[in-house]
């Protein structure tokens, strides 16, 4: 398990799993789990296009997820947030029927892409994901503070002269790149469930962002190596593991911290 | 005449059984989500409505995996799911979005792994496009009564719950104050929305079902301030994006690649969004022409009430 | 309408609000509104529900524009970002579960706004711990701040606001969903804050008795129209009347104010409580 092309596998699951984790904090302290879902997912559409005029589908995705990012921006500008995110996500998914009907060898390669797998990361892939993991990392780490700011007082910062819409956008975009770096582990759809699992159970358990923070990127890893370990013993798709653990983990963290809470005196 | 409608319809349009089918499932399915929709949008919860449709495709591909028909694996699935965003959402929206993705993701597993045992099983490619994306041409006439009555069952629940509903979904304190169960209304809405959101996915496929669930809806809502209204508008413009599209899908069929045509779900996903931005840009040109009337013409506020809620749609 | 009395000047105002009005989706929301508000004073903005007062304090704080009349803070016109300007928000996303303390919360009122990760944590800690002091809440400092009472909350966001040394503190509607302990503590310390640091408080409330004891002056608004001056000048029958654009009744009972609308009678009436005795319940059932 631990030789050959699955070094590659464990490099980049790790990759993806640390990025996953500093994300996800902030995606669920915003309240931002839809737009997390819809901008991997709609990326799927940019895949194929991408295949369907013969480039690499990585490309493809950037592309869509990009667009997605400011789409959902700009159009919850003007409406409700989570519509804008629906219809962003349909928009993008629905185009990425299209292409799908105009090119047919791509339906084998798509499982793949919508849900992960194990085997195949070639080894000149691993740079450019620790490229953009590295990327994310940074823009977070730039857009901290107002985006905490931002994600429990908006009116605050926004007497304050902080641009919360430009923030936002900065945040999504961020999100975006993410999303193209951990397709090729965990894949589109199951992403997602990797950035909010882990962070969700580690804002149940500690009190603190830095604590959240740390804490969710081990889940994360944790998470990923057990997949990608149970995966490649039972040859059974990566995507089911990450998604059942990442739901399995924050229910027994809800369940600890209720009975913590009932135990303890009521503040 | 009959050369204008050759151009617009391609031929053997009308005469075709399953162009019927599709017309008529679609506009059935169009009908039920648009209203459906209206109560899914003024209570913010289209992330679940995605979600559930979502999760239906796995209780779809399991269905398929055992040989039974996807529509009740579909619901029985979606309604499992609706329980359990229920249970651990709490009444928080943020709490509530992270069960909604928490639940998504465990349900895009459990579809991984049918998917990947169906394909293995029964080595028929092309079925995970099926379940995500569908088909609405390929609709079995079998299903028709199924789906009509289904879709009937859900608009009878929502009209005997429709004041309460409305209430609790526009201000949920003033309707506990009112005796209404709030709760209670919240959970039977949310397995409503399963039902009609797993009939559109398994007929029309994912993607459309979240698009006809959102969409006209938030349409409806921009152009009319009426609930009442907005239910009937929804409906309309649902109905309208669906025959559009299928119509325009049939004609494809003789647009490059030829002899392929376009899929159903990229036209109508492709007509709601158009919709949807055509009724943005109305109602602001409406209301920035309001306020210059106003303006000419001070005066006092009658009295100060609150900001319509579906406002911002 | 009162305005300020003969021997204060303009200039040392901290805020001059003058003829502002504000239309939104076609209706004027505020009329007119005309007030000044002096360093140290602690003022009320007292109004029933969608009466205005968010409005205007958006106006205030830039984030509205007015459609007509001018805004001065500290006698200057208003801008984008104004750092003499505190403000605590009426709502704030406070989950139980998110992961943040009550310092978390109070050190952003430092430097939230601005870019990067926050450096300097000796300092930091050291300025956090003593805002919270200064509000008496530092036993609170290290607690999940979602799981905090709506009490213990509003010294948490007062805190927030304060650690950027404002002169004029704005809070909408901080009493609302208090117990009557925890409002009597909140409006204390603010009273507290006003005088000892010579911060001017503006605290929107819909009702007015909770500050009637540390209130120097006070902005009635209804329908989006104000009279502004002290509780003796403005709590009126016939100013509240003309604000209203109704027959409105004003009853004090055990020092209380009972601002009543739709009474049947001559208007003008003040039913005063002479000797402690209970009020009959037909007064009450006027309302």
């Amino acid at each position: 398990m631990f030789s050959g092309f699955m070094v590659n596998t464990w490099i980049a699951a790790t990759l993806v799993a640390v990025i996953a984790g500093v994300v996800g904090f902030f995606v669920v302290l915003r309240g931002s789990t839809f737009a997390a879902h819809a901008i991997p997912h709609g990326a799927f559409g940019g895949a194929a296009g991408a295949v369907l005029i013969g480039v690499n589908p990585i490309a493809g995705l950037g592309v869509f997820a990009v667009g997605g990012a400011l789409g959902i921006g700009w159009l919850g500008r003007r409406g409700r947030h989570d519509v804008a995110t629906a219809l962003a996500l349909v928009l993008m998914l629905g185009l990425g029927a299209l292409f799908l009907s105009f090119s047919v060898e791509y339906a084998a390669a798509m499982y793949s892409l919508l849900f992960g797998e194990v085997l195949g990361v070639p080894s000149d892939e691993l740079l450019p994901i620790a490229g953009l993991g590295i990327a994310c990392i940074a823009a977070l780490a730039v857009l901290y503070r107002p985006l905490m700011l931002t994600s429990i007082a908006p009116d605050v910062a926004e007497a304050r002269g902080v641009a919360a819409q430009r923030i936002e956008t900065g945040f999504l975009l961020v999100v975006a790149l993410a999303a193209t770096m951990t397709v090729p582990v965990v894949g589109v759809l199951l992403m997602f469930s990797l950035m909010i699992g882990p962070a969700a159970t580690a804002g149940s358990l500690t009190r603190s962002p830095r604590n959240a923070i740390a804490l969710s990127v081990l889940l994360a890893l944790a998470t990923v190596w057990l997949a990608v370990a149970v995966s490649y013993l039972t040859n059974l798709p990566v995507g089911f593991f990450v998604g059942t653990l990442g739901a399995v983990s924050y229910g027994c963290a809800r369940i600890w911290t209720a009975r913590r809470r009932g135990r303890t005196a009521p503040a | 005449m009959s050369q204008v409608l050759r151009a617009l319809f391609a031929p053997g349009f009308f005469a075709s059984d399953p162009v019927h089918a599709a017309l008529v499932v679609g506009a059935v399915v169009a009908l039920v989500t648009g209203v459906v929709g209206v109560f899914t949008v003024i209570r913010g919860q289209a992330f679940a409505g995605h979600a559930l449709g979502e999760v239906g495709s796995a209780g779809g591909s399991a269905a398929f995996l055992g040989g039974a028909n996807p529509l009740w694996g579909f619901m029985g699935i979606a309604i499992v799911a609706a329980g359990l965003i229920e249970l651990l959402g709490l009444h928080r929206p943020r709490a509530r979005d992270v069960a909604t993705g928490l639940v998504l993701g465990a349900g895009l597993g459990l579809a991984a792994l049918f998917l990947y045992l169906d394909a293995t099983s029964s080595s028929t490619t092309g079925v995970t496009v099926t379940i995500l994306f569908g088909s609405l041409f390929a609709v079995s006439q079998q299903m028709l009564p199924s789906i009509v009555a289904l879709s009937a069952v859900s608009l009878l629940v929502l009209a005997v719950c429709y004041r309460m509903l409305l209430l609790s979904s526009l201000s949920p304190d003033l309707a506990a104050a009112r005796g209404v169960p709030v709760r209670a209304i919240g959970i039977a809405y949310l397995v409503i929305m399963a039902v009609a959101v797993s009939l559109a996915a398994e007929t029309i496929g994912a993607i459309l079902a979240t698009a006809l669930v959102v969409g006209p809806p938030a349409t409806a809502l921009r152009l009319t301030k009426r609930p009442g209204g907005a239910l009937v508008v929804a409906g309309l413009i649902g109905v309208v994006a669906v025959w559009l599209g299928i119509v325009l899908a049939y004609d494809s069929y003789y647009w490059p690649p030829a002899g392929h045509g376009w899929p159903v779900s990229f036209f109508v996903v492709a007509l709601v969004f158009l919709f949807y931005l055509v009724a943005g840009a109305v109602a602001r040109i409406v209301q920035a022409r309001r306020r210059r009337h106003s303006e000419a013409a001070p005066r006092l506020a009658a009295s100060g009430c609150a900001e319509h809620p579906g406002d911002a749609a | 309408m009162s305005g300020p009395t003969l021997d204060e000047s303009a200039d040392d105002a901290i805020l001059d609000v003058d003829g502002v009005s504000v239309w939104l989706s076609g209706r004027e929301v505020l009329h007119d509104v005309r007030f000044r508000i002096m360093p140290g004073e602690f003022t009320g903005l007292i109004g029933s529900n969608g009466a205005g007062k968010t409005t205007l304090f958006r106006v205030i704080l830039g984030l509205q524009a007015a459609s007509t009349g001018s805004v001065l803070v500290g006698g200057r016109p208003l801008t984008r970002r104004n750092p003499i300007i505190g403000y605590v928000p009426q709502k704030i996303f406070l989950d139980p579960d998110m992961p943040l303390r009550a310092r978390d919360v109070v050190a952003l009122g430092l430097d939230g706004h601005r870019l990067g990760v926050p450096l300097g944590w000796g300092r930091r800690r050291k300025a956090v711990d003593a805002m919270l002091d200064a509000v008496d809440a530092r036993r609170l400092a290290d607690a999940r701040v979602g799981s905090l009472s709506g009490g213990e909350q509003q010294r948490v966001l007062i805190a927030h606001a304060l650690i950027s040394r404002p002169r004029l503190l704005l809070l909408d509607e901080p009493l609302a969903n208090l117990d009557i302990g925890a409002e009597g503590e909140v409006v204390a310390l603010l009273a507290r804050i006003a005088r000892e640091q010579r911060i001017a408080v503006f605290i929107s409330a819909h009702d007015v008795n909770p500050l009637l004891p540390v209130m120097d002056r006070l902005v009635y608004m209804a329908a989006g129209n104000t009279a502004s001056g002290t509780t003796a000048e403005v709590i009126r029958p016939e100013v509240l009347s003309a604000l209203y654009g109704q027959h409105v009744d004003v009853l004090r009972v055990h020092g209380r104010i009972l601002v009543v609308a739709g009474a049947e009678g001559p208007s003008g009436v003040t039913f005063e409580e002479t000797d402690g005795a209970a009020v009959g319940p037909d007064i009450v059932a006027l309302r």
